[in-house]
């Protein structure tokens, strides 16, 4: 028991960001709209967020700023497809691209400075105590990314806004023809998944290595694309899946530390395991009986109302 | 007059060849100097170093060097146009700094017989390609030492990229000199598959660290793992490449420092006066190649003496941290008393001394 | 005053091959005037990535052997995309394809023959076209969507290849580092021009996009590739099969990407390394779309791509300009690309509107 706490905590510092991601394209997803961009958008969100850090010392403000910096981003991508309605998978690769490139033009300067990492939310008497910091030892994104996973689950299963996001990913022309504005929903969705991107972006520096590195996101916008699939479009499954993820990512260092049966694995396939699971989740998910209402239907594909 | 296809490649022969007359007719020019790194000047580690040297070799000659650089050049085919590139813009020195551009090198070399290029901890050699290293693993034999002493738990960990001889010497310097405090003192390797994931560092050393490693030592391109060892508050870790007590201030003990600038200079100085030969150094702290970072104003007083012993002792050839008797991690004696490793059994070194961890 | 979009009866053709070429210039001015407004020499660096490869001959043959991979992973991908098949994950069929050259270049090391390039060659292609049968399996069999399983499974391949080299394929006389000894000469690629670097794999690209280009337009298979992708139901009463349709797009664009795979280990590299994957397959996609598509428009693409990345070095050197610039040069192509993209289904007309909110 002694053991596992701390390795909660790594985990929990691993899973969020991706969590946080995941949660942002899941929203966009469910409108029908497949943003590869994610990786971009989390490196121009990270250089933000550290920038805003290293001038105010405020991490409020500097994920704030990260959210901008990524809702920014996200419009370049929402304007192109959705308002000039050009292919999505291309436009967000191009985004991850640009996204790489600016954030390394942007934080040439910032490479040798350090800041501050955000401080625990919660008083440090709550935390002293081993099984107590498990739950109060943490910082703000960790039980905001809670509360968003809840909130969203909320929002797309509860509210007429929801329903009406998820009709506009399924059907796109007839939520049109009902008078919904299907690329105003779209434009929503993507940009609150370039702030949710920008939001995990920005605590790599403020939770994790309070330091601008280029690229210090090493792929895990990737990763979270790969996790709204595997959590089949659910946002309490993606909750789990963060986790699962995350654990893998941990266990391998863990197992490495610690020795034991796990350490014979090569690094390797702890490496391609959150990828191969995705694909395994994938050819689940398509095995059971309502398989196509999983994806949303509209996913990928451009809105053009004939006119 | 009828113009033959070879005469047109006459002519652009000889116009190629003229940049070359006139370097020749102007020796008093500037040298231009190329380097190419691997990676960004920005990840305040290997390749920042190496741009550092570079700073220093212009500030040293002034006016007489032009230095260029090129960043983020990928090991294979890119980085072989990258060195062309650096010869055709008239580059007479080009310092190659990664293990991975070794085959470019030696090719472009071959195209440039009279441009000098110098490859860093490479192995393959020819007239116009010099190699150059540093002797890391003196510095981790000082590192080694203020761990043994300082060691509560006697488990330090080392955080590397990938088991090149590099890395498992300085691992073994580590274990060698720290043991020779602490008996009971182990080194974990753990390999991490990439040389720049700050996040990964970050997690392997808080995994580390909650095994009860104390000490972490890192062999990757930043400081995110001391970091980690400052925010956890362990005894502490050292800064690699460069000085990272900024990012760190309690916890880096000391660092190695890359200090390639000396090096850069005086490989310029024999290009200049003509005198330049393909050389094989292996130059370390003796001559400032290699330094040491500050001692933490937490360290004792006794420890920065011995450590002190150790730096000085490898400056005026009385210490060799790999003199036998050496087992290895399996007890087989691989070196024998009073036997001195020589430095191709270094640089091929791919077995762990006693009390490293076998890594898998 | 407003402006409105008009759908045109017959995707313009002139906008089709004009917006590529528009995209590129508007990039070279916008880029000028944003470089230059954050600091840099805007012209200049315009002028270095741009312009520089192609004035200075001696970049042809480093603009030849950094565009043909892209070339040949292209053509692939236009076909494939075409038929409404996106896959995605051509680096990783590209580096499976390497990675099966180099097995059979490892496996023959003490031999030597004529043979030996050819069934390398001819492994790349088997194995990058049998990492695309995945996607295409799954697709097909149980309509996984091609796009999520082909990215995952790049991802994959590339550890393969730390784990390869890292282990069973370890150089001995490498000194401990995880590459795989240097090929034998029978295992290399040769060059077609003496005294430079332009390697078999330049012509071949060329004669792959021709090829390709004079079956999309004149065959039966074509002809079937591009009706099933646009009008998947026309197709099904015409007798076409959807799936067999994505069978031949993966397995077509992964064997493709298996070709320049093991094109680039056998040529260029001529050794695994660990640094192989520099993400020729995304760039590709690039490609595919700057080309329209189309095997003749990929060519122009590949060379117009290899043109950013050879010229983003050149401006390191000679102003100074990050490499990140590299990359928001070539995003930007893409963006104003894409954004042009409209022009050719839709004309813009001026109206003159009294009443809000018409639609």
């Amino acid at each position: 028991m002694e053991m596992l706490i701390p390795i909660i905590v790594t985990l929990v510092g691993a899973a969020t960001p991706i969590l946080i991601a995941a949660l942002g394209e899941l929203v966009a997803e469910k409108s029908g709209v497949l943003n590869l961009g994610v990786e971009g958008m989390m490196l121009v969100g990270a250089i933000a967020g550290f920038v805003a850090q290293f001038y105010t010392g405020n991490p409020y403000l500097a994920l704030l700023c990260g959210a901008f910096a990524g809702a920014a981003v996200s419009l370049i991508f929402a304007f192109l497809t959705l308002s000039l309605s050009a292919n999505q998978t291309a436009t967000g690769l191009a985004l991850t691209i640009f996204g790489t490139g600016l954030s390394a033009l942007a934080g040439a300067p910032y490479s040798a400075k350090p800041i501050a990492l955000m401080a625990p939310l919660f008083p440090d008497m709550l935390a002293r105590d081993p099984f107590w910091r498990v739950l109060f030892g943490y910082s703000f994104p960790v039980y905001f990314s809670f509360i968003m996973v809840a909130a969203i689950w909320w929002f797309l299963k509860r509210t007429r806004t929801g329903l009406i996001l998820r009709a506009v990913g399924e059907n796109d022309h007839s939520a049109h023809s009902i008078g919904y504005s299907v690329v105003g929903v779209r434009y929503a969705a993507v940009v609150f998944g370039g702030a949710m991107a920008g939001i995990a972006g920005a605590c790599f520096p403020l939770l994790l290595t309070p330091q601008w590195a280029e690229s210090m996101t090493a792929g895990r916008g990737w990763i979270a694309v790969a996790l709204v699939v595997f959590a089949s479009w659910r946002p309490l499954r993606l909750l789990a899946g963060a986790y699962l993820f995350g654990l893998v990512m941990t266990m391998e260092l863990y197992a490495k530390a610690g020795g034991g049966v796990l350490a014979i694995i090569p690094s390797e396939l702890w490496a391609a395991l959150p990828y191969l699971a995705t694909i395994v989740v994938l050819v689940l998910i398509s095995l059971r009986r309502d398989a196509s209402t999983n994806a949303p239907a509209c996913l990928g594909k451009p809105f053009m109302p004939a006119n | 007059m009828t113009l033959s296809r070879r005469d047109i490649l006459k002519i652009g022969g000889a116009a190629a060849a003229l940049p070359l007359l006139g370097g020749t007719a102007f020796a008093q020019e500037k040298l231009k100097v190329g380097f190419i790194y691997v990676g960004t000047i920005n990840d305040n580690g290997y390749n920042y170093g190496h741009n550092q040297g570079r700073i220093f070799l212009q500030d040293a000659l002034g006016d007489a060097v032009e230095t260029t650089y090129v960043e983020n050049v990928p090991e294979g085919p890119d980085c072989e146009r990258v060195l062309r590139e650096l010869a055709q813009q008239g580059n007479k020195l080009i310092f190659a700094t990664s293990f991975g551009f070794g085959d470019a090198v030696i090719k472009v070399a071959a195209e440039f017989p009279d441009v000098k290029f110098e490859h860093a901890t490479g192995y393959m050699k020819a007239d116009n390609v010099g190699l150059y290293n540093a002797r890391f693993y003196e510095g981790r034999a000082v590192c080694g030492t203020i761990a043994g002493h300082l060691s509560k738990t006697g488990k330090a960990a080392y955080i590397g990229s990938f088991p090149i001889p590099e890395v498992v010497m300085g691992i073994n310097a580590l274990a060698l000199s720290g043991r020779r405090i602490n008996p009971a003192f182990t080194v974990k390797p753990v390999y991490i598959s990439t040389w720049n994931d700050p996040a990964k560092e970050g997690d392997a050393a808080r995994a580390l660290i909650d095994q009860g490693v104390d000490i972490i030592a890192q062999h990757t391109d930043g400081p995110a793992a001391l970091q980690v060892a400052q925010e956890r508050g362990i005894v502490g870790g050292f800064g690699q490449g460069a000085d990272m007590s900024a990012f760190a201030p309690e916890a880096q003990l000391t660092a190695i420092i890359d200090h390639w600038g000396p090096h850069y200079v005086n490989s310029a100085k024999a290009v200049i006066a003509g005198t330049w030969t393909a050389g094989d150094t292996w130059e370390g702290l003796k001559e400032e190649v290699v330094q040491m970072g500050a001692y933490n104003k937490k360290i004792p007083a006794d420890v920065v003496a011995d450590a002190e012993k150790i730096r000085t002792g490898q400056i005026d050839g009385s210490f060799k941290i790999f003199t036998g008797p050496i087992k290895d991690n399996t007890g087989t004696e691989r070196v024998a008393a009073g036997v001195a490793m020589t430095d191709a059994e270094l640089l091929s070194m791919d077995w762990y001394v006693e009390g490293v961890e076998q890594p898998v | 005053m407003q402006f409105r979009l008009e759908k045109r009866a017959e995707p313009s053709r002139f906008m089709l091959y004009a917006t590529p070429v528009g995209a590129v210039i508007l990039t070279m001015i916008v880029g000028a005037i944003i470089f230059s407004l954050i600091g840099y020499d805007g012209i200049g660096a315009v002028r270095e990535v741009f312009l520089t490869p192609l004035t200075n001959a001696y970049k042809w043959q480093d603009l030849g052997i950094k565009a043909a991979p892209l070339i040949i992973i292209g053509t692939g991908l236009s076909i494939a995309y075409r038929a409404n098949v996106w896959n995605i994950g051509a680096e990783g069929q590209f580096v499976v394809g390497a990675l099966a050259g180099t097995w059979v270049a490892l496996a023959t090391y003490t031999m030597s023959g004529p043979w030996i390039l050819p069934l390398m060659i001819l492994a790349g292609v088997v194995g990058g076209a049998l990492y695309a049968a995945i996607p295409a399996l799954l697709k097909t069999r149980l309509n996984v969507n091609e796009i999520l399983t082909s990215l995952m499974l790049t991802y994959a391949s590339i550890q393969l290849i730390y784990y390869l080299i890292r282990t069973v394929w370890k150089d001995p006389m490498g000194i401990g580092f995880p590459q795989t000894r240097r090929f034998a000469a029978s295992a290399q690629l040769p060059t077609v021009i003496p005294h430079t670097i332009v390697h078999l794999g330049v012509p071949i690209a060329i004669v792959v996009a021709l090829v390709a280009w004079f079956i999309m337009s004149r065959s039966v298979f074509g002809y079937r590739m591009r009706v099933v992708g646009a009008a998947p139901h026309a197709a099904r009463y015409g007798g076409f099969s959807e799936n067999k349709t994505i069978w031949l797009a993966m397995l077509v664009s992964g064997g493709l990407a298996g070709l320049a795979g093991v094109l680039e280990v056998a040529g260029p590299f001529q050794r695994m390394v660990p640094g192989f994957a520099t993400g020729y397959g995304f760039t590709a996609i690039i490609v595919a779309f700057l080309g329209r598509l189309n095997p003749l428009g990929v060519i122009f693409a590949g060379i117009v791509l290899a043109i950013t990345f050879v010229g983003g070095e050149v401006a390191q050197t000679t102003i100074k300009l990050p490499d990140a610039a590299t990359g928001i040069f070539q995003a930007m192509v893409l963006f104003f690309l894409l954004a042009g993209d409209i022009l050719v289904r839709y004309r813009i007309r001026r109206v003159v509107t009294t009443q809000a909110g018409a639609i």
